[in-house]
């Protein structure tokens, strides 16, 4: 068998049996082929969805992203489906979750890299695990019928206080309930902190101890060694890891779903009921038939083909600032 | 200089001070200020995780017994009593099967990417995909199974859940355990190959066997996340009332499910119902999630 393979200079004592080198050959195409699994999974959603997704591109066309009318069941005429006003949901609610998680993340990762006692950092760890573990439908039960009508208060004392003022006022509008893109936003900072927190913290804690210690030997505080010595080094890594929270907020179906309203709906109000593009699907598909499933699954290739580059985009970031990082440091 | 001086031998006159009160107000505000901002933040993570864990705990304890976890689902939101039997039933059997397809894949996945791809174009790619396929929304994934999957077979089925729970943890797998293989000492390989032992053997009886608690550990985190999975669940499982046994036959059901879909009425038995589900749900994830941090925290300190 494969006993011929083996180079002449090999003594005959060491070479192996054949049947274990076939083995080998096995093994090693059986590992590949479970990597390639996932290219192909990758590929296979692709392509099934798009194919799936096509009575509806087809029928709509460009006006499929660029209308703003969604109406699968209209009185007279042909069904109308057109994912702006979703796109803009998602766009919203996610900017809003970012707007609060990135501050609060970048923060809790400094307290951990930088600032917390010894003997707090294990706690500190532990809740932000925590926050990750928690099932995202257990924040979006938590947030419809806990958040959601307490802080209908709150955003009407806002929109007295704010509404009149014009221009920014708009974004304060009337508050018709408590369930709104404001909510939604909210909800998914709870969600994305974790996931922001914990890469932002790999990527301080890759700062050269050199770097820190000149920066305070040369007279710094701790705020300004931050900002000189720590900030610097790992902008590119933070960014990065503000993209992966984006795209996991872009994508976060269940609990947007619940809280947001469910409103086909473009405004400037925050306060007001939208919807996104992931809670419209899974809203609607248990109803749905025909080109009406066709275009919630085009809804899908949207949200795929958007998070997919979010995510490649964040990967090739993080990757390259390491890449760097790891370079400062030898 | 007098900078080798003990602070009180300092003459008063000449030297630098170096105590904190030279520091301007302006730069001393500052770090305070910023020191109290970090504090904040901190403090803003730690609110509403007490505020979710008392209130999942208090409204569900309420609804917790055991008949509350034994009993069939009321097939009407108005009805009071009823458990979650079925869903919890639904929970354990889609999430045993997704694991028991994903977990065995993601391994040789990670065997390949660390000890055959290593550095190769292929690997790289592979791994970069790995973790885009990590992003991808679990509510595309369920599309996916019910395009490839459901429209197949022409019914919705528990198998169906488990496939799509699989494919969100593959990823996950893949990358948790490639670490994993990462931190086995080259010299575990070089000793077995000098041995004699082929590479497959080396790899299954050497290799693995040194990464296993943390692969272990990383396998479970991932299963505690698609524990909670919903949206593929309500697209690709159906659902049923009283428990079904069989993955590949008939409609099933899941707690996220069922949360997800009391969750959204105005009837308070319904709300009870998802409240105590919640807490069945948040106590399987939990005991998934300190199971591998207590194998982590136990075993890896061991080997090293």
């Amino acid at each position: 068998m494969t006993l011929t393979n083996n180079p002449p200079a090999t003594k005959p004592t060491l070479t192996q049996r054949g049947s274990s080198a076939l083995g080998d050959r096995v093994f090693s195409w059986w590992t590949l082929g479970t990597g390639l699994l996932v290219l192909a999974i990758l590929g296979l959603i692709l392509i099934t969805t798009v194919r799936e997704a096509w009575p509806a591109f087809d029928a709509m066309g460009l006006r499929f992203i660029t209308e703003r009318v969604w109406d699968p069941n209209p009185a007279t005429g042909d069904a109308v489906f057109g994912a702006l006003s979703f796109a803009y949901g998602t766009a919203v609610s996610s900017l809003i979750a970012l707007l609060f998680a990135v501050p609060v993340s970048v923060g809790i990762a400094l307290f951990l890299t930088e600032l917390a006692p010894r003997r707090l950092r294990g706690p500190a760890v532990t809740v932000i695990d925590l926050l990750a573990a928690v099932p995202s439908v257990v924040f979006g039960l938590w947030g419809i019928l806990v958040v959601a009508p307490a802080l209908v208060p709150i955003y009407q004392w806002m929109h007295d206080l704010l509404g009149g003022i014009p221009l920014l006022g708009r974004l304060f509008g009337p508050v018709a309930s408590g369930r709104n893109f404001m909510t939604a936003g909210l909800i998914l900072a709870i969600m994305v902190t974790p996931i922001i927190t914990s890469i932002t913290r790999e990527v301080f804690s890759t700062v050269p101890r050199a770097d820190k210690d000149a920066a305070l030997a040369l007279g710094a505080t701790r705020w300004e060694m931050i900002r000189g010595a720590v900030f610097p080094h790992s902008f590119g890594g933070v960014v990065g890891a503000v993209m992966l929270g984006l795209g996991r907020a872009m994508g976060e179906t269940i609990a947007v779903a619940l809280v947001i309203g469910g409103a086909t709906n473009i405004t400037a109000n925050l306060f007001a009921p939208g919807n996104s593009m992931a809670a419209v699907i899974v809203q609607q598909f248990g109803e749905s038939t025909g080109t009406f499933t066709a275009a919630l699954i085009g809804l899908g290739v949207v949200l795929f083909a958007m998070t997919v580059l979010v995510n490649l985009l964040a990967q090739v970031v993080v990757r390259r600032a390491e890449a760097r990082m790891k370079g400062s440091v030898a | 200089m007098t900078l080798t001086a003990p602070p009180a031998a300092r003459p008063a006159a000449g030297g630098p001070d170096l105590t904190r009160a030279a520091l301007s107000g302006r730069r001393r505000f500052t770090n305070h200020l910023a020191t109290a901002v970090i504090w904040f933040a901190v403090l803003l993570a730690v609110i509403p995780l007490a505020l979710v864990t008392y209130t999942v705990i208090a409204k569900g304890g309420g609804v917790m017994s055991l008949s509350f976890l034994n009993e069939d689902i009321p097939n009407s939101y108005r009805r009071e009593g009823g458990g979650m039997g079925p869903a919890i039933v639904g929970t354990l059997l889609i999430t045993g099967m997704a694991a028991l397809m994903a977990i065995p894949l993601g391994v040789f996945g990670a065997i390949y990417l660390n000890e055959y791809g290593k550095q190769r174009p292929l690997a790289r790619i592979i791994r970069l995909m790995a973790d885009v396929m990590t992003g991808v929304p679990s509510i595309v994934m369920g599309l996916f199974i019910y395009i490839s999957w459901v429209l197949l077979v022409g019914e919705f089925t528990g198998f169906a859940g488990a496939l799509a729970l699989a494919c969100l943890m593959l990823p996950v797998v893949i990358r948790s355990s490639e670490e994993m293989l990462r931190l086995v000492p080259d010299e575990l390989r070089q000793a077995s190959m000098a041995l004699g032992a082929r590479k497959w053997k080396t790899t299954l009886t050497v290799v693995l066997p040194a990464a296993i608690s943390g692969i272990t550990s990383g396998s479970l985190l991932a299963v505690a996340r698609a524990a909670g999975e919903t949206a593929p669940i309500i697209i690709v499982t159906g659902i049923v009332f009283s428990p079904n046994w069989n993955l590949f036959d008939g409609s099933n059901t899941a707690l996220p499910a069922q949360i997800f879909r009391n969750a959204s009425t105005s009837f308070p038995a319904a709300q009870d119902r998802a409240w105590g589900a919640a807490l069945t749900l948040i106590v399987i994830v939990l005991g998934f999630t300190i199971i591998a941090r207590f194998i982590s925290s136990r075993f890896a300190i061991k080997e090293r």
